[in-house]
């Protein structure tokens, strides 16, 4: 009983920590609102650019911000900016946590179940191995199992993150998507060289066809082999921008049109809702980026020589 | 059209893009989900993997989807 109202306490005291920023955080968007009521269209637009976008500044709002460090080398802007200080947070979240499983498993017997987070871990991992590499990429899936479990856990911690207090979601950067894509479209490349070598990989790109048509098909193909990473790169960067969008609007319908009413009957829940909905497109997100990079790499590398019709686009 | 600037036009052409880029992705899905149900509901044991296909279908439409909606956010931002 005493171990269960200590637990219960725990769990008070965990929720107080969330709850408390997330009112400092909307008293901010109503102070900034309120400030200059005139044009409270245009205001919510730019606290919403604002809250999307990267900046040079982490912001805790009633508390302040601190500047980050800004650097150019050699004309290239390349300052620490908050999404940056993202995605080392997740790192180090992600080599915190693997860390501490890679140990655990050395600490327990092959005969021992996993338990706690090591469990969770399991599943996941587990998940990206059965269903997503091996379904998918089929023989000599392992090769790349480091690439997609990486790329899966970091794009869900990405995503995770621009849900809490504070928090920005650099998965709602082009930048950041584009690398990701970047690096699945040479893993594709090399994948397909390796399975089919050069010349192999070259003929892959007349698609089969009599030469008379070549120079239709090797431009189509050709373009082919980029619309693929630069979907991937849109799709999640435009989900994850919309979701935010999406949760701030329905927060200043009540500022625009300046009513408790429609704060408490349709902001809040609607939000709340919303909000619910993102925590499952951020798994949903994570999971169609490593879904569509095995599905490629799966595809470039099928050692079937009836050249199947692609199945993106 | 008299009296319109190319921004309100602007407005305009955002606002009816959006609308169709929905239009679309939202008959799409929609295709999709019933064949799935349908499909489920013929061959119950092929529930895991036609949940897996229609996922992966859904998101390739989403996608193209939100190509329209980035191109409309643009046209009202720029």
């Amino acid at each position: 009983m005493k171990r269960f109202s200590a637990f219960r306490a725990g769990e008070f005291a965990r929720i107080a920590i969330l709850i408390i920023p997330l009112l400092f955080g909307i008293g901010t968007i109503a102070r900034a609102a309120s400030s200059d009521a005139g044009h409270g269209e245009e205001s919510a637009g730019d606290v919403i650019m604002h809250h999307i976008l990267d900046s040079n500044k982490m912001e805790f709002d009633p508390f302040g911000s601190f500047a980050l460090p800004k650097l150019v080398i050699g004309g290239f802007d390349l300052s620490i900016t908050k999404h940056v200080v993202f995605m080392w947070l997740a790192a180090i979240i992600l080599l915190a946590v693997f860390l501490y499983v890679g140990n655990y498993y050395k600490t327990i017997g092959s005969r021992k179940a996993p338990g706690g987070v090591a469990n969770v871990m399991e599943a996941i991992v587990q998940f990206i191995r059965l269903d997503v590499a091996k379904s998918n990429i089929g023989e000599g899936y392992e090769r790349h199992m480091p690439y997609l479990l990486t790329v899966f856990v970091f794009i869900l911690v990405l995503n995770l993150l621009g849900l809490i207090p504070y928090g920005a979601s650099a998965t709602g950067n082009i930048n950041v998507t584009l690398t990701l894509s970047v690096f699945t479209f040479f893993i594709t490349q090399v994948a397909a060289v390796k399975a089919h070598g050069i010349k192999g990989y070259l003929a892959h790109l007349t698609a089969g066809t009599h030469p008379a048509l070549w120079i239709i098909m090797i431009p189509i193909e050709f373009i082919g082999l980029f619309t693929k990473p630069i979907a991937l790169t849109i799709r999640l960067f435009a989900n994850m921008t919309a979701g935010h969008i999406v949760i701030l609007s329905l927060i200043f319908i009540s500022f625009i049109l300046k009513s408790f009413i429609v704060a408490v009957f349709v902001s809040v829940p609607f939000s709340v809702i919303i909000y619910l909905l993102e925590i499952f497109i951020a798994f949903l997100q994570a999971f169609i980026f490593t879904m569509l990079s095995a599905l490629f790499i799966g595809l470039a590398s099928s050692h079937d020589e009836s050249h199947e019709p692609e199945a993106a686009h | 059209m008299e009296g319109m600037g190319n921004e309100a036009l602007g407005y305009l052409g955002a606002g009816i893009g959006a609308g169709l880029a929905v239009l679309g992705a939202g008959i799409g899905i929609g295709n999709i989900a019933a064949s799935a149900a349908e499909g489920t509901a013929r061959n119950p044991e092929a529930t895991a993997d036609i949940r897996t296909t229609m996922i992966i279908a859904a998101a390739l439409i989403e996608g193209v989807a939100l190509f329209g909606e980035v191109i409309a956010v643009l046209l009202v931002l720029k």
